[in-house]
C-alpha cells in the first residue's frame, strides 16, 4: 500500500470535486422533485410567500431552449435563490447564493423540456419560501 | 480554453449592475447524436463573482440552464474604474476568469 493510498482510504485525501470550496451538490442536482430537492438540500417543507416575484418572466416561452427567468425576493435576510423546474428531467436548475450587499434578485435563462410549474425557492434566516408560475412552452428545449 | 466571457459593469445609484454572457454549450446529457448515443453531460457547475476581494455572488448549476448562459445581478458599492471578476468552473474541471471595468 502507499503513502497515497493510506491517505486516501483514511479520507484524507478526496476528489478534487471535494476541495473545491463550493462543492457542487450532485445530489441535490439529480433529483426529480421539489420534495427531494428539499431533502436534498436539507431544508424543510418550504411555505408560500408573496415576498418573492418573477420578474421579466413569460407565460408564454416560444422557445424552451431560452426561457428567461428573473426572480426577486423581498423577504428579509434572504440567502440564496432557486430556480426549480417540475417537468424538467431534474428538478433543480439552479442556485445562487446572495451574501450580504447583494441584491436579493437575480436573472438568467434556463432550457424547459415542456409547458411546467416554475419554482422560485428562497432560503432566509434558514426557512425556505417558494413562489410558483406556471410557464408554457410550446417549443421543448431538451432531448430534441 | 473557453472562449471569452462578455460581463458588463454599471453604476446604478449606490450599486453596481452586472451582467454576464458566458459562452458554453451547457449539454445536457439527455441529448443523443445521430448515432443514436447519448452526448454527454458537459455544463457549468458553479460561477462565483468577486469585487474587491469579496465574493458578490455565487451560483451552483444544473445542465438545465441556457446555453450560452446569461446572469444579471446587483451589489452595493463600487465605483466606476474598480474592477469585477468572474470565475466559473464546469463538469470537466474546465476554468475561465475574466474581468470587467466598472463604468
Amino acid at each position: 500500500m502507499t503513502l497515497l493510498t493510506m491517505l486516501a482510504a483514511a479520507g484524507w485525501l478526496r476528489p478534487e470535486t471535494v476541495l473545491a470550496a463550493d462543492a457542487w451538490n450532485a445530489a441535490a442536482f439529480d433529483t426529480k422533485s421539489m420534495d427531494d430537492t428539499m431533502k436534498a438540500l436539507g431544508g424543510g417543507t418550504p411555505v408560500p410567500s408573496t415576498g418573492i416575484a418573477f420578474v421579466q418572466t413569460p407565460d408564454i416561452a416560444e422557445n424552451g431552449a431560452v426561457v428567461p427567468i428573473g426572480i426577486a425576493s423581498t423577504i428579509p435576510n434572504t440567502q440564496s435563490i432557486a430556480i426549480l423546474i417540475e417537468k424538467n428531467p431534474n428538478t433543480l436548475t439552479a442556485v445562487f447564493d446572495i451574501p450580504p450587499g447583494t441584491d436579493p434578485s437575480i436573472s438568467t435563462r434556463v432550457k424547459m423540456g415542456q409547458s411546467s410549474n416554475v419554482y422560485a425557492l428562497v432560503k432566509a434566516d434558514g426557512k425556505y419560501y417558494y413562489a410558483a408560475k406556471e410557464i408554457k412552452v410550446t417549443l421543448g428545449g431538451c432531448g430534441g | 480554453m473557453a472562449d471569452p466571457m462578455r460581463i458588463r459593469a454599471n453604476v446604478v445609484g449606490d450599486s453596481t449592475e452586472v451582467k454576464v454572457l458566458m459562452n458554453h454549450e451547457m449539454e445536457t446529457g439527455q441529448r443523443k447524436d445521430a448515432q443514436g448515443k447519448t452526448v454527454p453531460a458537459w455544463f457549468i457547475q458553479s460561477v462565483t463573482a468577486t469585487y474587491n476581494g469579496k465574493t458578490v455572488l455565487s451560483a451552483q448549476w444544473g445542465p438545465a440552464v441556457a446555453k450560452n448562459p446569461f446572469l444579471s445581478f446587483k451589489f452595493k458599492g463600487g465605483a466606476k474604474g474598480e474592477k469585477v471578476q468572474i470565475t466559473w468552473t464546469d463538469n470537466r474541471g474546465d476554468k475561465r476568469t475574466d474581468e470587467a471595468t466598472i463604468s
